[in-house]
C-alpha cells in the first residue's frame, strides 16, 4: 500500500484531499449548523455556468468561475435575507439555470469536448502542484476568517434572532459565510468534483455534530473525519482500481451509516 | 418627568396589505413589569420585534432606552419565543449563556470569547435561575423547562436595562411556571421587564401593568383586567380588543379572578 506514495500524482492527490478536508471541515460545520446545505448545493451547481463562460470567452477558468460563482452566491444570499419564504424556489432556479448555462456555453465553444463526469466526480489524481498552493492559501484564509469572527459565527449559528436582537451584524456575517462557501466550492470542485464537495460538506459535520460540545471541536472532528475518509477512499480506489471520487464518497457514506448505528457520546 | 424605557408613537405595521398593528401608542416607565396579553395572531410578538428593531414599522416612531429601536441591542436581554436552536447544536449550557454577552458591532464578535470574567458572569446568571449544577452539560440533553431557564440566564447575563420575554411560560409545566414568575419578579428589581403572553394566569405574578394587543393596544397601569377590558372581551365592540377566548383561556373567568386574588394575599 505504501508504494502508492511513490507516484507524485498520488502524493498530490493525498495532499489535495487533506486540504479539501480541512476546508470542508470548517465550512461544512457552518453549513450544517446554519442549515444552508441547499444553498451550498445551489452554489456548487451554479458554478458550472462560470466554467462554461470561461471556455466560451476563452478566458482563464479559475478567475472567471470564481467571479461568476461569487455573484450567483451573493444573489442567493440576498434573496434569503430579503424574501425568506421565496428563497428556496429562487435558489432552485439559479441552481438549474447556472448548470444549463454552463452546458450551453460549452456546447457553443469550439473544440472543447465536455466531460461532465470529471466535473461531477473531479479528477483528484490529476491535481497539478499549482492547485495545491491555491488550496493551501484558501485553507489559510478560511481558517483565519473563522478564527477572527468565531464568536459572531457562533452567535449567528446558535440563535440568529437572539443575535440580531443583541445587535450582532448578522447580515454581514451571513454574506461573508456564503462568500466563503462559494470560494471553497470553486476551489475544491476542480479537484474533487461537485458531488464530493457536497458529501464532504455534510457527512463529516453530521457525524461530528452529535459527538462534540462546541462548534470549534465540531470543526476539528469534521476535518479529521474528512481526512480519514479521503485517505481511505484513495487507498481503496488504488487497490480496487475504481474511480477515486466515487470511492471517497462510498467510504464516507459507509462512515455515515456506521455512525447512525454507534451510540452518541454520553455527556 | 417620568423616565420612559420604551416610547412608541403611532406605530402601524402591515404584512402584505393586512394590518397587524394599527396606530399603537405605548410608554413603558423604568422599573415597570408590563404584561402584554392578547390572542394568538393579535400582534403581540410582532410588537416585541418592533421594539427590538427586528421589524421596521410602516409609520410611527419607536424609541428604546432613549435611542431608536435596534440601536440599544447591547443593553437589552431577550428571550425569543421558541428558540430556533436545533436539538443537536453542539454547545454546553455555560457556553450558551455566554452567548448572551454578544453585542453590537464587529468588535465584540471578533475572537474566541471573553475569557474568565465572562465565564464567572455566566455562572452567576446560571445560579440565579438555579441551573448552575448543569453548567458543563450539553444543552441538547436538557428538558424544555430547563432550556427555558438557561435562555433566561442568557438574557440576563449581561445585566440588561430592559428584559423582553416572548411567551416565557410556553413549554413550561405549571409548577415551574410559578417559580419562573417568582424569578421574573425578582429580576424586575434590577431591570424593566416586558413579557408577552397569551396566558392570562401570568397576571398572578409580580406584573405591575397590563397592555392588551389585538391589532390596537389598550394599556392599564394595574395588574388586572379592568371591567372595561372584560366588557370589551365579551361585548359587541370586542372585535378590536381582547376576544372571549383570551379571557377564558384554559379556565372559566371566575376562576381566573380567584387565582389572581390569592396571588395578591400571599
Amino acid at each position: 500500500m505504501m508504494e502508492m506514495l511513490h507516484f507524485e500524482f498520488m502524493r498530490n492527490a493525498l495532499m489535495a484531499g487533506l486540504l479539501a478536508s480541512l476546508i470542508c471541515g470548517i465550512i461544512g460545520t457552518l453549513v450544517v449548523v446554519n442549515r444552508i446545505v441547499f444553498i451550498s448545493g445551489g452554489i456548487a451547481h451554479a458554478s458550472y455556468g462560470g466554467v462554461g463562460l470561461a471556455f466560451f470567452l476563452g478566458l482563464p477558468v479559475l478567475p472567471v468561475t470564481t467571479g461568476f460563482t461569487l455573484c450567483a452566491a451573493l444573489i442567493m444570499a440576498l434573496v434569503t435575507l430579503r424574501a425568506r419564504e421565496r428563497a428556496d424556489t429562487v435558489i432552485g432556479v439559479i441552481w438549474a439555470a447556472g448548470m444549463a448555462l454552463g452546458i450551453i456555453l460549452l456546447d457553443l465553444s469550439p473544440g472543447y469536448n465536455v466531460d461532465l463526469m470529471s466535473y461531477l466526480f473531479g479528477s483528484i489524481l490529476a491535481v497539478p502542484r499549482s492547485d495545491l498552493w491555491i488550496m493551501a492559501g484558501l485553507a489559510c484564509l478560511v481558517t483565519g476568517l473563522v478564527l477572527v469572527f468565531y464568536r459572531g459565527f457562533l452567535a449567528m449559528s446558535f440563535d440568529e434572532e437572539f443575535a440580531r436582537a443583541r445587535g450582532v451584524p448578522v447580515d454581514v456575517l451571513y454574506c461573508l459565510l456564503i462568500s466563503m462557501v462559494a470560494l471553497s466550492v470553486v476551489m475544491v470542485i476542480r479537484v474533487v468534483g461537485l458531488i464530493l464537495v457536497i458529501a464532504l460538506l455534510t457527512i463529516p459535520p453530521f457525524i461530528a455534530e452529535r459527538r462534540t460540545r462546541s462548534l470549534g471541536s465540531m470543526m476539528v472532528l469534521s476535518a479529521l473525519l474528512s481526512g480519514v475518509f479521503t485517505v481511505a477512499g484513495l487507498a481503496v480506489s488504488y487497490m480496487a482500481d475504481i474511480t477515486s471520487g466515487a470511492s471517497i464518497i462510498a467510504v464516507a457514506s459507509v462512515g455515515f451509516f456506521a455512525s447512525l448505528l454507534l451510540p452518541r457520546k454520553a455527556s | 418627568m417620568a423616565e420612559y424605557v420604551i416610547e412608541i408613537n403611532g406605530v402601524t405595521l402591515s404584512f402584505g396589505g393586512v394590518p397587524v398593528l394599527e396606530n399603537i401608542d405605548l410608554a413603558v416607565e423604568r422599573d415597570d413589569f408590563l404584561a402584554v396579553l392578547g390572542p394568538n395572531g393579535g400582534g403581540k410578538s410582532t410588537l416585541l420585534k418592533v421594539i427590538l428593531g427586528l421589524l421596521r414599522p410602516d409609520s410611527g416612531t419607536v424609541r428604546v432606552l432613549g435611542v431608536p429601536a435596534g440601536e440599544a441591542g447591547g443593553r437589552i436581554g431577550y428571550l425569543p419565543q421558541h428558540t430556533h436552536v436545533s436539538g443537536s447544536f453542539p454547545i454546553t449550557v455555560l457556553d450558551a449563556v455566554r452567548m448572551g454577552t454578544v453585542s453590537p458591532g464587529l468588535g465584540r464578535i471578533a475572537g474566541l470569547g471573553g475569557g474568565r470574567e465572562e465565564a464567572r458572569r455566566a455562572r452567576r446568571a446560571l445560579e440565579r435561575v438555579d441551573m448552575l449544577d448543569h453548567a458543563p452539560r450539553a444543552l441538547a440533553d436538557l428538558s424544555g423547562g430547563q432550556k427555558q431557564r438557561v435562555f433566561i440566564a442568557r438574557a440576563v447575563v449581561d445585566d440588561p436595562d430592559l428584559l423582553l420575554l416572548d411567551e416565557p411560560t410556553a413549554s413550561v409545566d405549571s409548577k415551574s411556571r410559578n417559580s419562573l414568575f417568582r424569578l421574573l419578579a425578582e429580576l424586575n428589581r434590577d431591570m424593566t421587564v416586558v413579557m408577552v403572553s397569551h396566558d392570562i394566569s401570568s397576571l398572578a405574578s409580580g406584573v405591575k401593568s397590563v397592555a392588551c394587543v389585538n391589532r390596537t393596544l389598550h394599556f392599564h397601569k394595574a395588574p388586572e383586567l379592568t371591567g372595561e377590558m372584560f366588557r370589551m372581551g365579551y361585548g359587541g365592540e370586542g372585535e378590536l380588543c381582547c376576544p372571549v377566548e383570551l379571557v377564558t383561556h384554559g379556565d372559566v373567568p371566575h376562576r381566573v379572578l380567584g387565582r389572581h386574588r390569592e396571588g395578591d394575599e400571599s
